[in-house]
């Protein structure tokens, strides 16, 4: 197990270098360079700034100074403030965390507990609205369905706020109540959730199928054990097995669709950065970004690859 | 016959008459699978409207891009039957075009994806150890790539390019959702291949001096095809979706140009003004993304029926 950590951990570190020579290579491809477009520059200023971040020097030299920087935990500076791009995302990591989180916990709520109860009743009228949840839900995109949400909810009802996120921006200020704000928290959360807990009921359900036909429950039934008993008790714990497997693959999700509903919101998270950095050109904070996200990613693949062996004993790496 | 099949466990009892192959068969299980089949028709009437609004001016009945500055912001009504946009264009015109533009989008992904999948796939399985480990890692690595990066940047990179073919928007952006998505289908053949290669039948065809790329091609090739078909229809709303996420953050292609993100992005902008703007080119979306979903379900049930 722990040698299996090891090499796990190991292997990310090949990847995260490909993820980082791709961007680099892909982000200097594109036409137009960073200071491209500010016009009426003397040359002597433009040249400063090339110099100061180091974009005088020839490709190959600035590929390797970032591996060398990266390597020492330097990001680079980010042209646009001349700001720390590990400063600049850690900020917003704490908001996009938030997001991801709150969304998390609302879709594994919503989706454990669909999946459970149309188990459950399989072939009932339950089931059958449970399902046609689950398989429309997951395919309304989640900028789609937060529009329909802002149509209904904040500018017919006036129910709720849409600009900027609802959350403390800096972390000193997440005990303080006042800055949770639920008018503007709960629609981003709704709009990206919903994907991710029809994703979670469909595996649930059709996890808890499997395990209520196994013998132990017919044996917790036989022994008169009222049916609730038996589902919570008996069923659910062996079927979140199943469920544990796909929650990599959704929290990857989680990451890349917080991206867009940043941009709908307005919420000053890492997916708006990286956003604005590529019509920027900046390239320290494409690079930041990218590699944050590749590395979110692949951490949250291995977690639940751990997690997996944890709670089923059956599963042993070699 | 039949006795010795029940024997020996060996011979299989086909029924007398017509024999239904495998795409028969998989083809009246989709038909019974209610959802599938509201799909298809459901998009095939869009597929009907969509393209035909390109060839007949009757159903369109405006021009996408011509612009009424008289009655800007309208609702629904007759004379518009999605009201008009902040430039009096109509929108239920301009949902049809970004339809067209959204299903050219979704199909050609697939291609591209489904060209880079099955050689990387059959490369994979076929090329022996070393090309299986390279192909293997690199593909690791590409889904390593968070998808929607990799999109922004690639279509960064690739617009306002004059390479010969590669001048068109629409291709350049096919090309960058499709450089990222054909992981699953590389790892769907190779698995499948991997998995066949020890199969009577391709032993058979090896013993009786059939070539390496005739068996692929003839003999494997073939029985992957169920997975992969799955895996395509999936692959063409994912494609929509990633096409109108480029446009609703400013990525995809220009104005005045009618795809379905930007026209869901330019009716955001207005929410607070006229709701509908939004609803209509969103629903677009959805319905064209659901549609291809309860497709996709009803052919994986359909072609693997152990799946169910």
């Amino acid at each position: 197990m722990t040698g299996y950590v090891i090499r796990r951990v190991l292997w990310m570190i090949p990847v995260l270098w490909a993820v980082a020579t791709i961007t680099f290579l892909l982000m200097h491809a594109v036409p137009g360079g960073p200071f491209t477009e500010e016009k009426d520059v003397p040359q002597s200023v433009l040249n400063a700034l090339n110099r100061r971040y180091n974009l005088d020097e020839p490709l190959w030299r600035q590929y390797l100074l970032y591996l060398w920087n990266l390597l020492q935990g330097d990001l680079g500076l980010s042209f646009r403030g001349d700001r720390d791009v590990s400063e600049l995302i850690g900020r917003g990591f704490f908001v996009t965390m938030q997001l991801g989180l709150l969304t998390f916990i609302f879709a594994a709520i919503i989706g454990l507990t669909l999946g459970v109860v149309s188990a459950a009743n399989q072939n009932g009228p339950l089931d059958y609205l449970a399902v046609f949840f689950a398989t429309a839900g997951a395919a309304v995109p989640n900028f789609v369905l937060a529009s329909f949400l802002i149509v209904v909810f904040a500018v017919e009802l006036g129910w709720f706020n849409i600009l900027g996120w609802g959350g403390p921006i800096e972390w000193r200020d997440t005990f303080d109540l006042s800055m949770w704000d639920p008018k503007k928290l709960v629609l981003p959360i709704i709009s990206l959730g919903v994907v991710p807990a029809a994703y979670i009921a469909r595996v649930t359900r059709a996890s808890m199928l499997e395990v209520l036909r196994q013998d132990y429950v017919r044996t917790a039934r036989a022994k008169g054990l009222v049916e609730f008993t038996v589902v919570a008790r008996h069923a659910v714990k062996n079927a979140m097995i199943p469920v544990l497997t796909v929650m990599g693959p959704i929290f990857a999700f989680l990451v890349t669709g917080s991206f867009i509903i940043e941009s709908v919101f307005s919420i000053p998270g890492v997916g708006r950065l990286f956003v604005e950095a590529v019509l920027r050109r900046d390239y320290a904070m494409i690079m930041g970004t990218t590699i944050f996200y590749a590395g979110i990613v692949a951490f949250a693949n291995l977690a639940v690859d751990i997690m997996y062996a944890v709670v089923d004993p059956r599963v042993r790496y070699g | 016959m039949g006795v010795e099949a029940a024997t020996t466990g060996l011979a299989i009892d086909l029924p007398p008459g017509r024999e239904s192959g495998l795409w028969r068969d998989a083809f009246r299980r989709l038909l019974r699978n209610r959802l599938a089949v509201a799909g298809l028709i459901m998009l095939l009437s869009i597929i009907a409207l969509a393209v035909g609004a390109g060839a007949i001016d009757e159903i369109a009945r405006y021009d996408p891009d011509f612009q009424t500055h008289a009655d800007i912001h309208e609702g629904p009504s007759t004379a518009h039957f999605f009201g008009t946009d902040n430039l009096g264009r109509d929108t239920w015109s301009r949902v049809l075009a970004g339809v067209r533009i959204s299903l050219q989008i979704g199909l050609g992904t697939q291609v591209i994806v489904l060209a880079l999948g099955l050689v990387v796939g059959a490369l994979a399985a076929m090329g022996g150890r070393l090309s299986d480990n390279v192909l293997m890692r690199f593909t690791d690595i590409m889904y390593a790539f968070p998808d929607l990066l990799f999109i922004i940047l690639m279509r960064a990179v690739l617009e306002g390019r004059d390479w010969l073919v590669l001048s068109d928007q629409r291709l350049q952006i096919m090309l960058a959702i499709g450089l990222v998505n054909w992981t699953t289908i590389a790892r769907l053949v190779r698995g499948q291949m991997l998995a066949l290669q020890g199969q009577d039948f391709v032993l058979a065809a090896r013993a009786l001096g059939a070539r390496p790329w005739r068996i692929v091609l003839v003999h494997m090739l073939p029985n992957t095809l169920g997975p992969v078909v799955v895996a395509v229809t999936f692959g063409i709303p994912i494609a929509i979706f990633a096409e109108a996420a480029l446009g609703f953050i400013g990525f995809s292609l220009p104005p005045p140009t009618a795809s379905l993100g930007r026209l869901a992005k330019d009716g955001y902008n207005f929410v607070q003004l006229n709701p509908w703007f939004v609803v209509f080119p969103a629903s677009a979306i959805a319905l064209l993304m659901l549609c291809f979903t309860f497709l996709g379900d009803g052919l994986r049930d359909a072609l693997d029926p152990r799946s169910r």
